[in-house]
């Protein structure tokens, strides 16, 4: 039975869920081709997927080698009873205790965590819209550094109706936050008339892959105290830091730093998703400091508690310090050595990467290829339409994180064997090598009809626009993905 | 500079939702939880502690599950596919067990697509969600009344919806009437509320009783009169314990073929009554109407059952031998439990409303009120819980609108507790008795 919009509330109806951007895009032609290394190696690869799965072999051992983590088996049985039958949403206390204690861990224990603050939520993604329902009122605002995850535009705004509000970072200072850049966006909304609640940090960043340094931390901290705005971090890639600097958490910085910050303004979003590769969990957790905020996120959380079954089992994982210790080391190192590997590969054809030290992805530079030098949002999504058709590739275009500088790619290269990212990188290689040469080639040909052409406005890269535009563009090869791209 | 004097901080402003107490945990139906809470009953350690009736769990059959699980352990195949198994439109093998499930519930009287099962992390979620998609902030939901407590949260705290009592009453045993319906209908209308929709609960939670088939049929005829919803939440589809069978609105719409009502008809369900797993967290979502399932599906984001959990149970419920089996010993030991319970308070001189499916009886106490009000319910619930030391559920907070009526839940303790229980009843009855004369 087909369904008439008109019988949908308007929030189903509209597009708040976010899927009508181009960064799905890419999945859709994913899923309709995907890679195979043994039965479709001809297929797309997925890069556009932040999942970590080069330590799940650990994990799966943990599993085997603790069998009473789960109440299916012989020795976890006697406790199906009880587990089965836990839907208090504070959570089971050894759950909360693990996870607090975890979270600590993950922090070098330079931060300690308090059980009780631990509020569970549907994923990260759950966990962020709690956090938005309980600190704004609908068309309120919280302020997003750029780039940023674009799960958060459906995250934060779909159902509760608040407004995320960018602060612009530029890659001429690596995409830092400055607190210039902060104040413009604050003061921008409320000459807008827009009640600013709220600043959202993602530390690590996705998708830049690196870490807030803590003198920006206290910035915020101060920041947020003095306008009474409050200060949601999202740590999830708190435990994929794979190089210095080290990590540092908000939670360190209130404690050390600026002891004078408000704490009822400062909450923390995490989640097992990307450190530990479990997706599938659905484990986030909203921890605020904020008493309020923690009674009123855990009443939330009835609408999306993390499976009691799930909360045994991680409850012993996490509870396994010498394990955790381990994990977080080894994975780190593979991070590390993905991480290198894959730059290093980039490196060879002349493509450049912002240097980053966590996350499971690189935040690739490709404004020199973005036709005839043009820096628009158009011809990024050209050549990102050309990788993901033509190389197959799929990588996400920096506009979807709300970059305001086009030609910027976030490639995810944690969720695949070695042998997959060897794959992807040649067919970059191949696909940088070739662009390189129809470069030269219509450098060439632009030299020629020189005479016949007219003052370009980017003189250094005249002639590559040239190239295209003129009678001469006939004459490039017709594989040239930048004659498909034009087309 | 930062202001230290921390005397002259304001409070830092949260939302308005998050000051409102339309979380609805201020109800008495809560209150008596937090009894339980602070005195629990247990056998030894604290034999004369409160006994907690006000929780509708089903304990009667774990062992059934917990026997399955332990005789087909885990061969470990796909652990690493499963963790990182985060697709919202669910393990398509969890999915097909959870239809043929809620076929063989019904006894194959209706076929369930599995690609129209949309799961959510609950009932709780389920019904959330079907109300965000059906409904604009300020449009009304039309409830029969005595209606489960936790709706006042579930269907409007955050959505901005508004719920209209359908008020039914002992008279049609709280079957709704089209008359009440239309009443209903015509409030919300006077009060300037669009109504988007009827939510009924079938079997009914407090009462325990299934639809009437013609009261489905006119609840089907009036929603399709006034172009609007029906979601049914059947929860309790796996708990009917006694004829008359349980008529879902499946079997109606399969049954009216392709006249343009399907699109209209939403159903609710969960595990956590009938299979006693509340805490692994299992809702669906089952639409009719293909935008509502595309809806549904994206906003079920926010909360997805584990992927552990959905791996679990899609062995168990596949295997419909072993869910026959189920269904039917869960129904024999829930029609054995209310049996011994209506017996039990029919000795005290309690009667009960004659019921056939939930974990729980519907009391009537209303001669035992010092007046047919709220307040003398309440005066008398308060005085049960101090002298009983049982945690019954009032019917005002069920917004049930004849004062005098109790839930009482029996699926979710041992059989012993239950005679405490009823022995504690006993003496009260006696007690009240002897003082009437």
């Amino acid at each position: 039975m087909a369904g008439k919009p008109e019988l949908l509330s308007r929030m189903a109806a509209g597009d708040g869920h976010g899927e009508n951007s181009s960064y799905f895009d890419g999945w859709k032609a994913y899923d309709e081709n995907p890679f195979d290394l043994h039965h479709n190696r001809g297929g797309v690869i997925q890069m556009g997927l932040a999942e970590n799965q080069l330590s799940l072999d650990l994990i799966e051992e943990w599993s085997k080698a603790h069998p009473e983590a789960s109440i299916c088996t012989v020795e976890g049985a006697s406790q199906f009873k009880r587990i089965a039958n836990f839907q208090d949403y504070h959570g089971l206390p050894e759950f909360r205790q693990a996870m607090a204690q975890f979270m600590g861990q993950v922090r070098g224990w330079k931060a300690t965590f308090d059980p009780d603050r631990v509020v569970m939520s549907g994923g990260a993604t759950g966990a962020q819209e709690t956090l938005a329902f309980c600190l704004a009122n609908p068309g309120e605002a919280f302020l997003v550094p750029t780039p940023y995850y674009p799960g958060f535009d459906r995250d934060c705004c779909w159902r509760s109706g608040i407004k995320l509000l960018p602060i612009e970072c530029h890659s001429s200072n690596d995409f830092r936050l400055t607190k210039e850049a902060l104040v413009t966006a604050y003061e921008r909304a409320r000459s807008d008339g827009i009640i600013v609640k709220g600043i959202l940090i993602t530390n690590p960043s996705n998708p830049l892959g690196t870490t807030t340094d803590r003198a920006t931390l206290a910035m915020l901290a101060t920041f947020a105290t003095e306008h009474r705005v409050h200060l949601i971090c999202d740590e999830i890639y708190a435990g994929s830091v794979f190089a210095k600097p080290e990590f540092v958490s908000i939670a360190e910085v209130i404690e050390h730093d600026v002891p004078g910050a408000d704490r009822d303004l400062i909450h923390i979003a995490y989640s097992l998703s990307k450190d530990f590769g479990l997706p599938g969990f659905r484990v986030g957790i909203v921890y605020s400091f904020n008493d309020a905020v923690v009674a009123c996120a855990r009443k939330m959380s009835s609408f999306g508690l993390v499976s009691s079954q799930t909360q045994h089992f991680l409850a012993k994982m996490l509870g396994d310090e010498e394990f955790m210790a381990m994990f977080l080391r080894e994975s780190a190192a593979r991070l590390a050595a993905r991480n290198e590997r894959f730059t290093a590969g980039l490196r060879e054809v002349g493509i450049g990467c912002l240097r980053s030290n966590a996350g499971l992805f690189s935040w690739m530079d490709l404004r020199g290829m973005l036709r005839g030098g043009e820096k628009t949002a158009e011809a990024e999504l050209e050549l990102w339409r050309v990788i993901v058709r033509k190389v197959k590739l799929n990588v996400s275009p920096g506009t979807s994180f709300h970059c305001r500088e086009p030609g910027w790619f976030r490639v995810c290269h944690a969720n695949m064997d070695d042998e997959t990212m060897e794959v992807a990188l040649d067919r970059i290689r191949v696909f940088v090598r070739q662009h390189q040469r129809q470069q030269a080639k219509a450098q060439r040909w632009a030299a020629k009809g020189q005479l016949h052409l007219s003052l370009q406005r980017h003189a250094g890269i005249a002639s590559q626009y040239h190239a295209l535009s003129s009678p001469m563009a006939a004459l490039l090869s017709p594989r040239s993905p930048l004659v498909h791209a034009a087309s | 500079m930062l202001n230290m004097l921390a005397d002259e901080k304001p409070e830092p402003s949260l939302s308005e939702m998050a000051r409102s107490a339309a979380h609805g945990e201020d109800s008495p139906y809560f209150a008596g939880w937090r009894a339980y809470d602070e005195d629990p009953y247990h056998p030894i350690v604290n034999p004369s502690g409160v006994i907690q009736m006000g929780l509708a769990e089903n304990q009667v059959s774990f062992d059934l599950l917990e026997e399955y699980l332990r005789e087909h352990q885990d061969c470990g195949g796909g652990f690493r596919q499963n963790i990182v198994f985060q697709d919202y439109h669910g393990l398509r093998s969890f999915r097909m067990a959870m239809a043929s499930f809620m076929e063989q519930i019904r006894g194959g009287r209706a076929r369930f697509d599995p690609d129209r099962i949309v799961l959510t992390a609950g009932a709780t979620a389920a019904n959330e969600l079907l109300t965000f998609i059906l409904a604009n902030p300020g449009d009304a939901l039309l409830v029969p009344t005595p209606y489960y407590p936790g709706f006042d949260r579930d269907l409007r705290w955050r959505t901005g919806v508004n719920i209209v009592p359908v008020i039914c009453d002992s008279s049609t045993g709280f079957q709704v009437t089209a008359g009440a319906l239309q009443a209903a209908y015509e409030e919300a209308a006077a009060a300037g509320m669009r109504v988007c929709g009827v939510l009924i609960t079938n079997p009914s939670n407090p009462v325990g009783t299934t639809v009437e088939r013609a009261v489905l049929e006119d609840i089907l005829d009036f929603v399709a009169r006034n172009s609007i919803h029906l979601i049914s939440d059947e929860i309790y589809s796996g708990s009917v314990f006694a004829l008359p069978d349980m008529v879902s609105v499946a079997e109606l719409v399969d049954e009216r073929g392709d006249d343009g009502m399907a699109g209209r008809v939403h159903i609710v369900y969960s595990l956590s009554k009938d299979l006693g797993i509340p805490g692994f967290r299992v809702g669906v979502v089952y639409s009719y109407n293909d935008a509502v399932v595309a809806a549904a599906r994206r906003m079920s984001s926010f909360t997805r059952v584990s992927s552990q959990t959905q791996r679990t149970l899609a062995a168990v419920l596949s295997d419909t031998a072993f869910a026959a089996r189920y269904i039917r010993a869960n129904r024999d030991r829930l029609r054995e439990r209310h049996d011994h319970v209506v017996a039990g308070l029919a000795r005290a001189g309690v009667g009960c409303m004659r019921s056939n499916a939930g974990l729980f009886v519907w009391v009537d106490m209303r001669e035992m009120l010092d007046e047919a009000t709220v307040e003398g319910e309440l005066r008398l619930w308060r005085r049960v819980m101090a002298e009983t030391k049982l945690n019954v559920s009032p019917g005002s907070s069920c917004y049930c609108s004849e004062p005098g009526w109790f839930r009482v839940c029996f699926a979710n303790m041992s059989l012993e507790i239950l005679d405490v229980a009823l022995r504690r009843m006993s003496c009260f009855m006696e007690r009240w008795n002897s003082a009437r004369q």
